[in-house]
């Protein structure tokens, strides 16, 4: 991997936890009951955690090499590359940066997602990148925690009421089309992913949708409309005051 | 500078709490990893406990002025990530700790450690083990929250991790 490759491929760590970080962020005060209000909010927390140190990564990246990682202000640190980027240079996928929906979007897009950082980042901590290996040692154990949790909630979800199985069999329809660009080549991580997401379906009483068109883009900066206003809230403050600090 | 050792710094570490379990030292945590003294430096190598936990950026601030206020001119924390924090490192005297304040400590080692649902930890008001699981996150990241069945009372218990 050179280095241009080294950088997209943090940034694509980094935005995705962001931005699902982010989404997460917006159920603190909202949640169903008070113990999910705080499961959710300190999944949040995980998630901005990883990004952070995904982002610390890619600024020492970009400081050591400014001839090939160009644009960025000098020295680069977490907050400038998280804050100071356009929506066409996020590379998160797009299945992280759609709109919460209900309870039921909101486990499932946890579950369908967190499944994937599972998975990739057992493949990580044991890459030769040095820059991510301890990162992702490190989040796999929270990571864990993730899956768990929102299994939980599919199961309940599905196997509950007539309502909570309509619910989340259109969270399924809904976000199904966004898997597949988890996976730009098939193998043995889509494979990993897709026995977990069936084993808990199966439980949920939920079925695998058949082959579907799949949306694409995240990783190339093509993103859906959501991602500017999410952008928008989380970044006015250090446009409009650069430099500001708490 | 005066004469000092790695005891004098770690006795100092004993005096710095988590902000969020203020009965429970740095020491304690085990989340110092490292220490080395050179004449100009201390140098504290720390390890967040998760990932996003907030109080770490207080930890770092506070070992900071705990040192300088020692007397220590100069003093860098450095982060570590690996190998990550197990609550294995968590010292016997900080299990204790964490009861005695209310929290039930993690239950065994890591490597044994079993499915929230079928853990009984004794309730840290009444010992009774007739507890059960609430929910898997409790006030913060670290613990998930328990209610005792005899005594009625909620509680954190500290998960493996």
């Amino acid at each position: 991997m050179n280095k241009a490759e080294q950088f997209n491929q943090l940034l694509n760590l980094a935005d995705n936890a962001l931005i699902i970080g982010h989404r997460c962020s917006e159920w603190c005060g909202h949640g169903p009951v008070l113990e999910q209000d705080i499961a959710i909010s300190n999944i949040a927390l995980d998630y901005i955690g990883q990004a952070r140190n995904f982002y610390q990564a890619a600024a020492t990246l970009i400081n050591e090499n400014p001839e090939t990682l160009t644009g960025f202000v000098l020295p680069a640190t977490e907050d400038s590359v998280a804050y100071l980027r356009n929506e066409r240079e996020f590379r998160n996928h797009l299945i992280t940066e759609l709109p919460n929906g209900d309870w039921a979007v909101t486990t499932l897009r946890i579950f369908l997602f967190s499944t994937y950082q599972y998975f990739l980042y057992t493949q990580l901590k044991d890459s030769g990148d040095l820059s991510v290996n301890a990162i992702a040692e490190k989040a796999l154990k929270e990571v864990t925690y993730h899956v768990k949790w929102s299994a939980d909630w599919v199961i309940r979800l599905g196997d509950g009421t007539e309502e909570s199985n309509r619910r989340i069999s259109k969270a399924v329809d809904q976000l199904w089309p966004y898997t597949g660009e988890l996976f730009p080549e098939a193998g043995s991580l889509q494979q990993q992913w897709l026995q977990k997401i069936q084993s808990v379906f199966a439980e949920a009483g939920l079925s695998v949708p058949e082959k579907t068109w799949m949306h694409q883009g995240g990783t190339s900066g093509n993103h859906t409309e959501h991602l500017g206003y999410i952008l928008a809230e989380m970044q006015f403050l250090q446009r409009a005051y650069p430099g500001s600090q708490w | 500078m005066h004469q000092s050792s790695d005891n004098d710094i770690r006795n100092i570490l004993q005096t710095v709490y988590d902000p969020e379990i203020p009965v429970l030292s740095v020491m304690d945590m085990g989340i110092i990893r490292n220490i080395s003294l050179t004449p100009d430096e201390v140098v504290v190598h720390i390890t967040p406990t998760y990932t996003g936990c907030p109080a770490m950026d207080v930890i770092s601030t506070q070992i900071r002025m705990a040192l300088l206020a020692a007397g220590y001119p100069a003093v860098k924390i450095v982060q570590e990530l690996s190998p990550a924090w197990t609550t294995d490192w968590i010292s016997e005297k900080g299990k204790q700790q964490l009861k005695a304040y209310g929290i039930a400590p993690p239950l065994g080692k890591v490597i044994d450690a079993i499915g929230l649902e079928e853990l009984k930890p004794p309730c840290p008001q009444c010992n009774s083990t007739n507890t059960v699981l609430v929910s898997q996150f409790g006030s913060t990241a670290c613990k998930a929250l328990f209610k005792c069945l005899d005594c009625k009372e909620p509680f954190d218990y500290f998960k493996c991790h």
